[in-house]
């Protein structure tokens, strides 16, 4: 199934009334206030954030009052644009070109339950099917069974495995793994990293260690810091993104679940605050539900469906 | 938790008190910063404007008495509407006939198998007898966490080769009654509430099972999803409450009030923590009055009580009231913080300290080297801290092994507490309504 038709499966059932009615309306062109507040509602109800809405609101009253007599005026349209302007220059991890080094490191951060774990097989996955060989390293050495979990999917995602005990120092795991995947002339290292919230300093430390530990065989390592980000996360995703990247210097994001009714809209005021490009989109449980994030699709299926 | 939510209310309710009268122009003006300050803190939109809406119309219609300004009434109007919104009183688990069940359902990675362990633990102190279900088939390894969760807490756990969770919740009733175990917390798989299949299944499951409690677990951090998803899970089963988990970051939890308000059913318990003992009870009139900058010190002595014993507390509660800290107290308040939880948590949950504490953070390892500075005084120095000169905290350095300017800090930082206990007794009297009952405090 494509990327649009599951995405839009989850949001058709909320989002249909609205937006058809504000489409109609338009074709005879004034906007109205509310009109004006139905969208902002639909953007609120995606999670974008109240100023990152108003700055957009702002800017459509200002495509209308702007335009010329009689000429079409489309919000949905115009609405859809702007939101798409903010998104460029993402999926920059598509195509397995960039890995210029050998292994490329990618360290996967994030919270408790935003999905790392199954992130971390799916991506040995993506890049598998592109004739890349990747190691993963279990650096969750916190979580009850976190190793256990990963060997699963290291193992569906047809990965070596790099594992120490549960309570071991995570950037001994790193270290390991990357010191084998360097002798053994592996493309990818992917290190599953434990989730933590990014206002514990202590943890957060720790992953600035395990980035550190990296950098000693390889000094340009980790190549990508991705956040995994829960669809469903609110204004929280801000901070987030604001504590991973002080604390691991973030490249890029992964937004899982969006296979529900979350929008992930909060990766737009992200976008705008540190400018962080969104790479990849998981939309389920299975090996193949990790797709290159594309814009277009995700704004459609914001807006419409 | 409520942090930023907290802060922000605080702020507007300062700017409030200087006001004259409670006018349409005025309250519907505040109305507006508590819709904004709400949708920031990932309170539905939904939500939000019906809370908007009821709390104006209650605002209008009220008569402002005399003896309390017109913010006073509003910030009162705001708070009791926010503590009916939350849901009345705290509510307890329910049992049913032995072995009495507890189902945990909710989406993917919210914290049901972390969840069900915690709330294993704490039944099991109430002196139940509970026993785990792995009915999570799905994932990978959760079984294996769930077994992991339960060696650690010596609680038993029913594992099972069948990959039907009705079976397994079946067979695990069996398992209880030839062990006299009296409850089944059932940890069930995540799943998405639009997947038809999966929540048929859930659906089935509670049907067999006949559950007196289905707690839907929901991450703290969920944005306006929270009303989505929370509202198809109460529409397929018959919820009976809610946990909210991960709420010991910065996540301002207005997801909270979206999932009370959609579902109508009582937040059972919060996860405050990643230790097991981190589940703490909701106390939604605690956590209005939280919101609104008034802190919830009714939960922390009732923390301490847990975890120290009765007398101990009480007398820190009376000590408290009176202001007379020593650093005697202090010490044998730190010895006891680790065994309460997250100490982030714990300080915020004190009056007047949100806003102060912003920005700060609190190394739970550095208690050892606190605790190391205190024993290194005289028990005279304990008692009259301002007695520690220059060259007392040279010696207290050399014995602690620690800084002087660690020290100094220390001394200091204890000093400002004292302050603060002090005013927050002066304050007590103009304070728009009553702090609950602690011995000794008067509200």
């Amino acid at each position: 199934m494509s990327l649009l038709l599951r995405f839009k499966e989850g949001l058709a059932k909320t989002r249909a009334r609205t937006i058809s009615r504000i489409a109609g309306i338009f074709g005879r062109g004034h906007i109205d206030d509310q009109i004006l507040e139905e969208l902002e509602d639909a953007l609120l109800e995606a999670d974008i954030g109240v100023d990152t809405v108003e700055e957009l609101i702002e800017k459509l009253r200002e495509n209308d009052s702007g335009r010329k007599r009689g000429e079409d005026f489309d919000p949905l349209k115009i609405l859809k644009s702007l939101l798409v302007d903010q998104l460029t220059d993402c999926s920059l991890l598509v195509h397995p070109e960039r890995f210029t080094q050998k292994p490329w490191v990618i360290l996967l951060v994030g919270v408790n339950g935003s999905g790392k774990t199954t992130t971390s097989g799916k991506l040995a996955h993506y890049y598998g099917r592109q004739g890349k060989t990747s190691v993963i390293a279990a650096a969750d050495t916190f979580r009850a069974a976190g190793i256990e979990q990963v060997e699963i999917w290291a193992k569906m995602g047809n990965a070596r495995l790099v594992k120490q005990k549960t309570g071991a120092d995570p950037a001994a795991v790193a270290f390991d793994a990357h010191q084998s995947a360097l002798s053994r002339g592996e493309d990818l290292l992917i290190v599953d990293t434990a989730g933590r919230l990014q206002a514990k300093r202590n943890l957060m430390e720790e992953l600035g260690k395990i980035s550190r530990v990296l950098q000693k065989k390889d000094p340009t390592a980790p190549h990508e810091v991705l956040l995994v980000l829960d669809a469903t996360t609110g204004q929280n995703g801000l901070s987030q993104a604001r504590g991973f990247t002080a604390a691991a210097g973030g490249t890029g994001i992964v937004v899982t679940k969006l296979d529900g009714t979350a929008r992930g809209g909060v990766i737009f005021p992200i976008r705008k605050e540190l400018g962080l490009p969104v790479e990849f989109v998981g939309l389920g449980e299975g090996l193949e539900d990790l797709q290159p994030f594309e814009p277009k699709l995700f704004v459609d299926a914001i807006m419409e469906a | 938790m409520f942090e930023e939510l907290t802060e922000k209310f605080e702020k507007f309710v300062r700017n409030l008190r200087g006001q004259g009268k409670l006018t349409e122009a005025n309250v519907r003006d505040t109305m507006r910063q508590v819709r904004r300050i709400m949708l920031e803190a990932d309170v539905s939109l939904s939500a939000a404007k019906a809370f908007v809406k009821s709390t104006t119309e209650k605002s209008l219609g009220s008569e402002v008495l005399t003896s309390i300004t017109p913010g006073q009434l509003l910030v009162k109007i705001i708070h009791d509407e926010l503590v009916a919104f939350l849901g009345g009183q705290a509510e307890p688990i329910r049992f049913g006939k032995s072995p009495s069940s507890i189902l945990i359902v909710g989406l993917n990675g919210t914290g049901k198998t972390t969840t069900t362990a915690k709330l294993a633990l704490k039944l099991k102190r109430q002196g139940r007898k509970p026993l785990m279900v792995a009915a999570d088939t799905r994932r990978p390894a959760a079984i294996d966490q769930l077994v992991t969760l339960g060696k650690q807490l010596d609680i038993p756990v029913f594992i099972s080769d069948v990959v039907d969770p009705i079976k397994i919740a079946e067979a695990s009733r069996e398992h209880a009654r030839s062990n006299s175990l009296d409850c089944l917390i059932i940890d069930t798989a995540g799943r998405m509430h639009v997947n038809d299949e999966l929540m048929d299944e859930l659906v089935r499951l509670q049907k067999a099972v006949k559950p007196p409690e289905t707690l839907l677990v929901v991450d703290g951090m969920t944005g306006q999803d929270a009303v989505r998803s929370a509202k198809t899970f109460t529409e397929r089963l018959d919820l009976t409450g809610l946990i909210l988990t991960k709420l010991d970051g910065d996540a301002r939890g207005g997801a909270a009030l979206s999932i009370r308000w959609v579902t109508g059913k009582p937040i059972k318990f919060v996860g405050v923590g990643e230790k097991p003992a981190d589940l703490d009870t909701f106390h939604p009139d605690r956590m209005a009055g939280r919101i609104l900058g008034m802190g919830d010190i009714v939960s922390l002595v009732e923390k301490a009580q847990a975890s120290v014993d009765a007398e101990k507390a009480a007398k820190f509660a009376s000590k408290l009231a009176k202001q007379e800290l020593t650093l005697e107290d202090f010490r044998e308040q730190l010895t006891q913080l680790k065994n309460m939880g997250p100490l982030d948590s714990l300080l915020a949950m004190i009056p007047g300290l949100s806003g102060a504490m912003k920005g700060m953070q609190f190394d739970e390892s550095e208690l050892t080297g606190v605790t190391a500075i205190i024993d290194s005084m005289t028990v005279d120095e304990r008692r009259t801290p301002r007695i520690i000169d220059g060259s007392r905290r040279r010696r207290i350095a050399l014995g602690s092994g620690r800084s002087i300017q660690e020290i100094n800090r220390l001394l200091n930082q204890f000093d400002q507490m004292n302050k603060m206990m002090k005013q927050m007794g002066k304050r007590g009297g103009k304070m728009p309504f009553k702090l609950p009952g602690i011995p000794g405090m008067s509200g």
